[in-house]
C-alpha cells in the first residue's frame, strides 16, 4: 500500500509527520518549563530536590523528541535542514548548547565533587528552560516571517542580515516581535505545562506549600503567556503570506494565513479545541485543585502546535520563506527527499505507534506511585 | 550503575552535537546527501534514542515501582538500544566511506538513493559496525579491570575487584580476539575500497607484488612521487600486506605514488587525469543547469549526457593538484599503528591477569596492578586511535571520491567557526573536569556507598 503513494502524498505526510513529533516536543517542554519554575516555587532542600528528581526522570523525553524532530527534518526534508541550519546558524548552535548543559545538569547537580557546585547547574537548567525554548519559538516564528537567505543552483545558502557589519546568521529572528512573542509564549507555556506535570507526579502529603506555590504559578504563568498568544494569532490573521502557486513561483499575498485557516477548517477547529483545553487544564488545576490538569493542557499544546507547524506549510504556502529572495524560499514540494527516501522511510515510520505504546505504558508504569519525600532521602534521586 | 549515568549523559549530549553539526557547519553536505544520510539518523532517533531513554528511567527509578524480572528487561532494552544506535550511526559512516545505493540528480544537485539495502548493508558499514562495537565491549572490560585496580592497590572490595577481573579478562579475551578478527575485516574493506587509506596507514608509496608490511619512523621531508625511503627506521615482514589487503601472497597493493601518478602496468588511472574528468563533469552540470534556465531541453539533454560520462569523478573536479588527493600521511600511520599495538598488547594483559587470578596470586603481583590501572586510559586511546585513522585516513574525502570536505561546508565565515569551537572547548573543558572528579569520588566511595547504584 505504501509503495503505491504518490510523492505529493508522501511530502504532505512527512509534513504532518514532523509536525507531530514537533508538537510533542512543545508538550513534553514541561520539563523546561518546571526548570524554570525551580527557585520560584520549591524553598527548602527537599522541596527542590523533589522538583528535580520529577523532573529528572522525564528530562531525556522532550531531549529525544527534539533529536527526533531534527533528525525527521533532516530525513524528510533536508533543503530545510541545510538551510535553516547552516544559515541561520547562531540560533541553531545557542539552541544546542542550551541542551548540552542541561543533559549533564540532572546527573551531575547533587554529585560529591560535582566542581561547580549545584546552583550553577540549576543556572544551566534555567538557561535551558527559558532561551533554550525562547530560541525554538523565535525559529517557528520565522515560518510566517521569514528569513534572509538565498539558495544558488546547486542549493547552496548564503546568509544576509548584518547589524553593524557583522552577519548575525539567525538572531535576528528574535529582533522581531512577532518571533519574539511566540517565543515567550513557548516559555510561559512550558511553565504552564511544568507546574502541571510535578502537580501531577509528586505525593504532596508533607510538603503542602509546594502544591499551593506550584498551583498558583500555573495560574500567572498562563496569564502572562495569554497576552502573547493572543499577539502571535491575531498577527497570522492579518499578516502578509507567501503563497506558492502551481508553478511553484513565490509572492506575498495578504491574509495568506486567514485563507489557508479558511481553506482547511479542521485547522481552525483544532486550533479552538486546543486553546479551550489549554485554559481547561489551568482552571481545573487551580480552582478544582484537580492533579489531571497536565493531560488537558498537555493535548491542547499539541492541537495548537499542529496548527502552527501545518498553517504555513499547506495550502500552497511556502513554510521556510526567504525574505530576500522569494524564490529561493523552501515549500515542502521543493524541500523534501525523493520518493524513493520517503517510501522507505514510511515504512519505517509504521514503526513509531509501537514505539508511542510502550513508551506510554512505561510512563504510566513508573507513575502510578507518585513521588514521595521518603523516596528522595532514599538513593533514586538527582 | 551511578558510573554509568554520569557517562550516559555526557554520550546523550554529544549525540546532539553530531546531529546539529550536520546542518549548522556541513549544511552544504546535508543538503548533497540528505536524501541518503537523513533516514539512518532518522531511524536511529525513532527506535534506537526511544529504547534508551524510555527504560533508561527504569533502570534507574524503578527498583521500587516495577517488578524485578520487569527491571532486568529494561536494563536489556538499554544494552539494546545502545547497540542499536550505534548500527545506524556507523551505516551513516560506512556509507560516506563507501558511497553505494544512490544516483546524482542534477535537477536537485543532490545524491539520491535508489537501494536501501545496499546502504543498510554496506560491507564497510558492517565490517565496521562490528569492529566498533567489539572494540566497545573490549574497552568496558578494560574500564572494570581498571576500577577494579584501584581498589586492590588500595585495599578494598578486594572479593568483588577479584571476581570482575576474572569476569572482565575472560570477556576481555573474547572481545579481543572478536576486535582482532573484525580489524582484519575492515582492512581488507579498506584495501579493497580505499587503497589510498590504506597507502597511508602503511606509508606505503611504492606499491608492489607481494608487498611486505614495513613499519618504523617514518620520513618526514618524504613526499608522493619522489625518491626517498619513507622510513628513517624500519622493521620488515615480507609478504603479510599483499596477504591483508588482498588475501593473497601474490597480489599487487597500490601505494601512494601508484594511486596519485597512476600506473599502466596495474591499471591504475592517476588523478590527474580523474581531476580532467571530474572538471568536464561540473562543467557539464553547469550548462545543464544554464540550459535549463533558458528553458532549452535539447541542450539540457546533451549537457546531461556528457555529464553522465564523468559524474564518477566529480569530486574530483574540485582538487587543485593530484597531490591534494593524499591524506597526511603521518597521523594516520601512527595512529594506525598505537591502534594495532595496543590491540595485540591488551589480549596479553588480561591472560596475565586471569592467570593469576585463577592462581589466587593477584594481590601480591605489584608490578602488575599498576598497568592494570592504566589500561582503561591505554584502551581509550586505542579507540579514538582507530577513528583517526578511519577519519583522517580518508582525507580530503567528506564522501569517498566524490565530495571533498572543502565543498561539505557551511558558507560561512571562519570568524563563527573560531568562536564555536571556543565555546565548545570552553565548555567541554569544565565537563570533562566535572566528570573526572565526580567518577573519581564516586569510585572512592565505592559499590556499598550507594547499595543499588
Amino acid at each position: 500500500m505504501i509503495s503505491n503513494l504518490d510523492y505529493i502524498t508522501l511530502q504532505q505526510l512527512w509534513w504532518i509527520i514532523c509536525s507531530i513529533v514537533g508538537s510533542l516536543f512543545l508538550f513534553l517542554t514541561f520539563v523546561q518549563g518546571g526548570q524554570t519554575l525551580l527557585w520560584q516555587v520549591a524553598k527548602t532542600d527537599l522541596e527542590k530536590s523533589l522538583v528535580v528528581t520529577s523532573l529528572g526522570r522525564k528530562w531525556e523525553m522532550p531531549f529525544t523528541t527534539l533529536v527526533l524532530f531534527g533528525g525527521a527534518l533532516f530525513a524528510a526534508f533536508p533543503k530545510f535542514y541545510a538551510t535553516s541550519f547552516g544559515g541561520a546558524y547562531w540560533v541553531w548552535i545557542l539552541i544546542l548548547f542550551s541542551f548540552i548543559i542541561q543533559a549533564v545538569s540532572y546527573e551531575y547537580r547533587k554529585k560529591p565533587n560535582n566542581l561547580l557546585g549545584s546552583r550553577v547547574y540549576e543556572l544551566f537548567l534555567f538557561i535551558n528552560g527559558s532561551i533554550g525554548v525562547l530560541l525554538i519559538g523565535a525559529a517557528v516564528g520565522t515560518f510566517y516571517t521569514g528569513s534572509n537567505f538565498t539558495l544558488d543552483l546547486y542549493n547552496r545558502v548564503t546568509w544576509d542580515y548584518t547589524l553593524m557589519g557583522i552577519n548575525l546568521r539567525g538572531l535576528e529572528a528574535a529582533f522581531s516581535l512577532f518571533n519574539l512573542s511566540l517565543g515567550i509564549f513557548l516559555v510561559f507555556n512550558a511553565r504552564v505545562l511544568g507546574a502541571l506535570y510535578l502537580l501531577n507526579s509528586i505525593d504532596f502529603s508533607s510538603t503542602r506549600d509546594l502544591e499551593s506555590r506550584l498551583r498558583k504559578s500555573a495560574w500567572t504563568s498562563f496569564i502572562i503567556a495569554l497576552p502573547f498568544l493572543l499577539y502571535v494569532l491575531i498577527s497570522i490573521l492579518f499578516m502578509k503570506g507567501f503563497n506558492a502557486d502551481s508553478e511553484g513561483i513565490i509572492s506575498l499575498v495578504s491574509t495568506k494565513y486567514l485563507s489557508n485557516l479558511l481553506a482547511m477548517p479542521y485547522l481552525f477547529i483544532l486550533l479552538v479545541a486546543g486553546i479551550v483545553l489549554v485554559l481547561y487544564g489551568v482552571l481545573t488545576s487551580y480552582f478544582k485543585k484537580s492533579k489531571k490538569g497536565i493531560w488537558f493542557s498537555g493535548l491542547g499544546t499539541i492541537c495548537v502546535g499542529l496548527v502552527v507547524l501545518c498553517l504555513p506549510a499547506f495550502n500552497n504556502t511556502a513554510f521556510y520563506p526567504s525574505k530576500l529572495d522569494l524564490q529561493s524560499s523552501l515549500t515542502i514540494f521543493n524541500a523534501s527527499s525523493s520518493k524513493f527516501t520517503l517510501t522507505v522511510m514510511t515504512y519505517v515510520a509504521l514503526g513509531i505507534p509501537i514505539v508511542l505504546a510502550y513508551v506510554i505504558y512505561v510512563w504510566k508504569l513508573m507513575d502510578s506511585k507518585k513521588l514521595t519525600a521518603a523516596e528522595i532521602t532514599d538513593e533514586e534521586s538527582y | 550503575m551511578t558510573l554509568f549515568g554520569i557517562n550516559f549523559a555526557i554520550g546523550v549530549a554529544t549525540g546532539i552535537i553530531l546531529e546539529f553539526e550536520f546542518g549548522t557547519n556541513w549544511s552544504n553536505y546535508s543538503w548533497i546527501v540528505g536524501d541518503i544520510f537523513g533516514a539512518p539518523l532518522a531511524i536511529e532517533g525513532i527506535f534506537a534514542f526511544f529504547l534508551e531513554a524510555t527504560f533508561f528511567a527504569v533502570m534507574f527509578f524503578g527498583w521500587h515501582r516495577v517488578s524485578k524480572g520487569f527491571h532486568l528487561f529494561s536494563t536489556w532494552m538499554v544494552a539494546i538500544g545502545s547497540n542499536l544506535s550505534a548500527v545506524w550511526i556507523l551505516v551513516a559512516n560506512g556509507w560516506m566511506q563507501n558511497p553505494v545505493g544512490m544516483i546524482f540528480n542534477p535537477e536537485t544537485a543532490r545524491f539520491e538513493m535508489n537501494s536501501f539495502s545496499e546502504v543498510v548493508f554496506n560491507p564497510v558499514a558492517v565490517s565496521k559496525f562490528v569492529h566498533t562495537s567489539s572494540s566497545g565491549f573490549l574497552f568496558a572490560s578494560l574500564f572494570v579491570l581498571t576500577i577494579s585496580c584501584w581498589y586492590l592497590i588500595k585495599g578494598r572490595h578486594i572479593q568483588m575487584a577479584k571476581k570482575s577481573i576474572v569476569v572482565a579478562s575472560v570477556f576481555g579475551l573474547l572481545s579481543s580476539s572478536f576486535v582482532a578478527f573484525t580489524g582484519d575485516e575492515s582492512a581488507y574493506e579498506v584495501a579493497q575500497k580505499q587503497p589510498m587509506k590504506l597507502a597511508a596507514i602503511e606509508g606505503l608509496y611504492k606499491g608492489q607484488t607481494k608487498a611486505p608490511i614495513e613499519a618504523g619512523i617514518l620520513n618526514h621531508d618524504k613526499k608522493p612521487g619522489d625518491d626517498q625511503d619513507p622510513f628513517i627506521v624500519k622493521v620488515k615482514i615480507p609478504f603479510l600486506l599483499s596477504l591483508l589487503a588482498n588475501r593473497s601472497l601474490n597480489s599487487f597493493v597500490p601505494g601512494i605514488d601508484d594511486l596519485v601518478y597512476g600506473n599502466k602496468e596495474q591499471n591504475i588511472e592517476g588523478v590527474a587525469s580523474k581531476i580532467n574528468k571530474g572538471k568536464a563533469a561540473i562543467n557539464d552540470l553547469a550548462l545543464f543547469k544554464q540550459a535549463r534556465k533558458e528553458k532549452n531541453s535539447q541542450k539540457a539533454d546533451l549537457a546531461l549526457a556528457d555529464f553522465r560520462k564523468n559524474q564518477e569523478y566529480m569530486g574530483y573536479g574540485y582538487l587543485n593538484t593530484p597531490e591534494e588527493a593524499v591524506p597526511p600521511v603521518a597521523i594516520p600511520y601512527y595512529a594506525f599503528h598505537i591502534m594495532v599495538t595496543l590491540g595485540s598488547f591488551f589480549p596479553v594483559l588480561f591472560a596475565v591477569f586471569l592467570f593469576y587470578a585463577v592462581k589466587g596470586s593477584l594481590t601480591q603481583q605489584k608490578w602488575l596492578l599498576p598497568i592494570g590501572l592504566i589500561s582503561g586510559l591505554l584502551g581509550l586511546i586505542a579507540q579514538q586511535s582507530g577513528w583517526v585513522v578511519a577519519e583522517v585516513g580518508r582525507q580530503p574525502w567528506a564522501i569517498n571520491g566524490l565530495l571533498p570536505v572543502k565543498m561539505a561546508t557551511t558558507n560561512l565565515s571562519a570568524v563563527n567557526v573560531q568562536i564555536t569551537f571556543f565555546m565548545f572547548l570552553g565548555l567541554f573543558t569544565i565537563l570533562l573536569a566535572a566528570e573526572i572528579t565526580i567518577m573519581l569520588k564516586q569510585i572512592s566511595i565505592g559499590p556499598e556507598g550507594g547499595s543499588l547504584k
